[in-house]
Parts: C-alpha cells; structure tokens; sequence
C-alpha cells in the first residue's frame, strides 16, 4: 500500500510518500503566497524521488494550518494527532512531542500507539514559534541558520526582559548599543523561547522520552537550552519538520 | 543594513514649546517631570504651578541620556538651564535613570494626575495608549489612581505596533490614523492579535490587492478592539480622557469610542506630556514638603 501525507504549514509544505512503512519520497517547499502551487511543487518533487506517478498512490491524506488550500484530497487529520502518528511511528517510546513551526507551537503528550492524551497550542503569539527566532536574527543581521551555533559560543548568560517579537527587537537595539557581543545576544533569544515553549509543555504534562521536531528543532541553540531546562536531552528526529506529513501518510492507511 | 536605507515611515518629529508670556526668574517655585518613556520622553517645566513649557521626543538607548535630552529640548530659548529647576521627579519606565530627579514616581500616578490637569477633575477613566504599553486607569476628583490595569507584555494595542504598520504599509506615522478612515465600508478587523503575525496577514490583503486605507483601517479597528477588552475589565466610568501618542491617531480613537459607545474629552494639551505633567505637579507638592521642612 502506498499512501502519502501533504502537511500545508504557515512557512513550507511538507509532502511525505510512505510505501509499507518505509518512506520512499519526501520534499519540502516554501509556502509563499499560493498554497495550491507550492503543494502542487512539492507533491511533484515527492514523486519524482519515489520513482512513482500520482496514480499509484492510495490514499492521500492532509494536515497543517493551510490543509484546506490543497488540490489533492478532502482527507485531513489536525496537527496535533499527525505529530503524535509521525513520532509514535519513529520513535515509539516518546511519549511527550514538543513541535515547534514558524507561526505555532504545540506540545502534545502521546500514549504509546501514537494516540493524543493531552495537548497545549500556541498559535496567538509569535513569541513561542520560529517567528520570533526569524525576526531576532533579522536584528542581529545573521540568518536563521547561523542564529543557533553563533548562540553556542556564548561567554556570558544575559536575560532579556521583553517577551513580545516586537519589543525584544528594540531591546536587541539597547543590547546591540551596549556593545553585547552577538553570541551573548543569541543565547539570550533562545534561552526566551525556549523557557515559554517549556511552560506551555508543562500544561500538556511533560513525560520522557520528549521529542523536538518541526523546524525550528534544527537549530541548536533551542535544542541546547530546551535540554538545559527540561534536565534532559531530547529527541531530534533526522528530518523533524517532516514528522507532521508522515503523521498524515500513516492516517492515510487508517482511513 | 537595508532598512535604514528607507524612509522611516515611524519616525514622528520631535517638538517642544514654552510660553513666552512668563518670566521664570521672578519665579518662586519651578518643578520639572521628566517621562522617560520606552519609545518617547518627555519634559514638563511648570513655573508657579502653570505649564511653562515642554518637549516631546524619541527615547536613545541611553535612559540618562533620553533624560538629559528632553529636558535641554523644553529648556532651549528659555534661558533656563537644569540647575534652575528646585524640584525634578522623573517616571515612566526610565523613571529610576533620570540623573537630575529628586525623586521617582510610577507613570500611573502621573498620567492620572497629569490627566487631571489636563482634562479637568471630572475625568473618572484614563486610558494611556503608549509606546510599549497600554493602561486603563480610574482615578478621583483630585487626579489619584483608585485603580489600573495594564498590557505591557505585548505590542498588541499599542504604539510601537502602529510603527511597525506604518513602516510596512509606507504611510508616515501621523497620517494613519486620517488615511484609515478614508474607507467607504469598514472591513473586518485583522483577526491576528501578534502584531508580527497581524503583519503577514496585512501582507497578504495587500497581495490580493487590497488599498492600503482598508488595510490600516482593519488594523486600527483590530487595535481598537483589543484595547476596548482591556478597558471592559476595568469598567469605564465618565468622564473619559486618552493620554498617551495613539490619542493622535484619530483611526483608533474614533473605533475605539464606536465601540465603547462613549466619547473622550477633546484634548487641548499634547497628549504625550501627561505622565511628564503628572510628574511636574506632583514635584510642586514635594518641592512645597521639602520646604515647609527647613
């Protein structure tokens, strides 16, 4: 059986191709302004590596914020229960999964065949999400790739006050203006996501193993402080902001 | 950096005023407040309890400095300099780093004393929309806060969010507000409340070809709204006075005043000198205090 997960997120779309639980195509494209095309990019460059047409495929099933403004199917799963399928199929003996995209974040505690016992959402504030990361790095003039390791060489742990993207921004500017040296600044903006996105956790309950994926799971830096908070290491799956789309193939065998 | 190319669409100009008519050197008491705000500070210079004169302008990122600054700005033209001033009390949120400052007051207790003079002693709610924050404030006849509630931990609703809509959509500061009520139907207010979510959804209206009048207009209603929540857990009583740079913006204010079904006082000072007012009233007290003492 072949089936395939499109999970339509705020920044990218994730199309994941699952042929007898072994993925066998995978692709990620920007978002941009036009869900429908970029869906259309990714399904096609998802194929191609499978080595497959569209037509041997099942059953297709959709997640993510923008899972409506895709052409394929009318299937579709929450995020929440896609990240609890996708990690549960990786890793099965997680049983707390930390997602962390580019405008939400959630938590979510599983059992151990992949079902959702309890869950927290962020998805009003940028503060939580790798919106906040993005627009710190635009302050610190660096990429968001770079943002994480420069944030590991830090020398001194300072505490930013703001919470909000938008007034950490001009607190940048005061730090930039005391000469805070960038790697200090860098830890201090993951040391503040990472610090809200635990107290949301906490809410959904916390219960090891805990994995990390979406996005903002690559960077290092909030894996580094999400360790140093929770006491513990977390999971980062080798292809985290995928786990979403596997999630959607896997309930497409279900359907 | 590729910002500072452009035009600085949220950089509003610095003013200040004194009045000519008053000769401070005959003078028997002159009190001073300085409001070092996050985004603004402001000086207020009171000669013998009547407003001499004040500045208005953009906060460094030097809190003394900020102080400094203001106060020379108010100063320049009178003759006056920092020395002549008997009595300083510095708030807002630099309150604590006003060099000259005799002593600390919250911005609360100055913006509803400040409010006070300002509007007279009906006013019952203050609303401060400020740079960084927003404050709904109920105070008595003589200006003294009874009770606030504040939003300081998110750009939502306030003054620094408008900057951020103004650099993105290119319309100066000051001319928001009159463009956002250039619409023929209100649209529906922007649904994000994250000022750095609310501007990827303007973005995307201005994409599906949207003026840019309609795009300010449902985010000043968004504004509007969020800030009427905040006023709703307050309960507004009359007589009602906004302080603060938003009472400019007559985008906001006019929505807001829709919504709530009630009018503001029509301002007659700058709306941004109450907190340093507030200050300067309360320094004549003190000043008043000190000497009754020697």
């Amino acid at each position: 059986m072949i089936t395939a997960g499109i999970d339509c997120g705020a920044k990218t779309v994730k199309v994941v191709i699952l042929k007898d639980d072994k993925v066998i195509g995978k692709a990620i494209i920007p978002a941009g302004i036009d869900t429908k095309k970029a869906s259309e990019e990714a399904f096609e460059e998802a194929l191609k590596e499978a080595g497959i047409k569209k037509e041997d495929i099942d059953k297709i099933v959709a997640t993510g914020a923008g899972r409506a403004d895709q052409p394929f199917t009318k299937d579709s799963v929450t995020e929440v229960s896609a990240d609890a399928k996708g990690i549960n199929f990786l890793y099965p003996n997680v049983h707390t999964v930390i997602d962390v995209g580019a405008e939400e974040s959630r938590a979510i505690r599983v059992d151990g065949k992949g079902m959702v016992m309890d869950f927290a959402v962020n998805e009003k504030c940028a503060a939580g999400s790798g919106a906040f990361i993005e627009a710190m790095a635009r302050a610190l003039e660096v990429t968001v790739e770079e943002i994480g390791p420069l944030s590991l060489q830090y020398k001194q742990e300072i505490a930013m006050n703001a919470q909000c993207a938008v007034f950490a921004e001009s607190e940048l500017v005061t730090l930039v203006h005391q000469q805070t040296p960038k790697p200090d600044m860098a830890r201090a903006i993951h040391a503040g996501i990472s610090d809200r996105i635990v107290s949301m956790a906490r809410r959904a309950g916390l219960e090891p193993d805990i994995a990390v994926i979406g996005g903002v799971a690559k960077n290092p830096g909030f894996i580094d402080c999400l360790n140093k908070d929770l006491n513990t290491k977390v999971i980062v799956p080798d292809d985290p902001e995928f786990v979403g789309a596997l999630g959607a193939a896997i309930a497409a065998k279900e359907i | 950096m590729a910002e500072q190319q452009q035009k600085e669409y949220w950089r509003w100009t610095e003013s200040r005023w004194h009045n000519k008519d008053i000769d401070w050197k005959k003078a028997d008491m002159i009190t001073a407040g300085i409001d070092v705000g996050s985004v603004s500070s402001q000086a207020v210079i009171m000669v013998d309890g009547e407003l001499y004169a004040y500045s208005n302008t953009r906060t460094g990122s030097n809190s003394p400095d900020s102080a400094i600054k203001a106060a020379k700005m108010a100063l320049d033209g009178t003759g006056m300099s920092i020395d002549d001033i008997h009595y300083t009390v510095g708030t807002g949120y630099g309150r604590v780093n006003v060099p000259f400052a005799n002593r600390a007051i919250t911005e609360i207790a100055c913006h509803a004393r400040g409010a006070n003079y300002m509007y007279g002693p009906t006013v019952r709610t203050v609303l401060d929309m400020g740079g960084q924050d927003c404050k709904a404030i109920h105070c008595d006849e003589k200006g003294k806060v009874t009770s606030f509630l504040m939003n300081d931990k998110c750009a939502a609703g306030t003054g620094r969010g408008m900057e951020v809509f103004a650099d993105l959509l290119g319309v100066p500061i000051t001319e928001v507000g009159d463009l956002s009520l250039q619409v023929d139907e209100e649209p529906e207010p922007v649904s994000s409340t994250c000022v750095v979510f609310a501007k990827s959804e303007a973005s995307a209206l201005l994409r599906a070809g949207w003026p840019k009048e309609k795009v300010l207009a449902a985010y000043c209603s968004a504004m509007a709204h969020r800030v009427v929540t905040l006023l709703e857990k307050i309960n507004v009583e009359k007589d009602f006075a906004i302080t603060g740079g938003i009472a400019k913006n007559k985008g906001v204010v006019v929505r807001l005043e829709k919504e709530l079904g009630l009018k503001a006082l029509e301002p007659r000072y700058d709306t941004q000198i109450a907190g340093a007012l507030g200050g300067a009233l309360f320094a004549m007290g003190l000043l008043r205090k000190q000497r009754a003492k020697k």
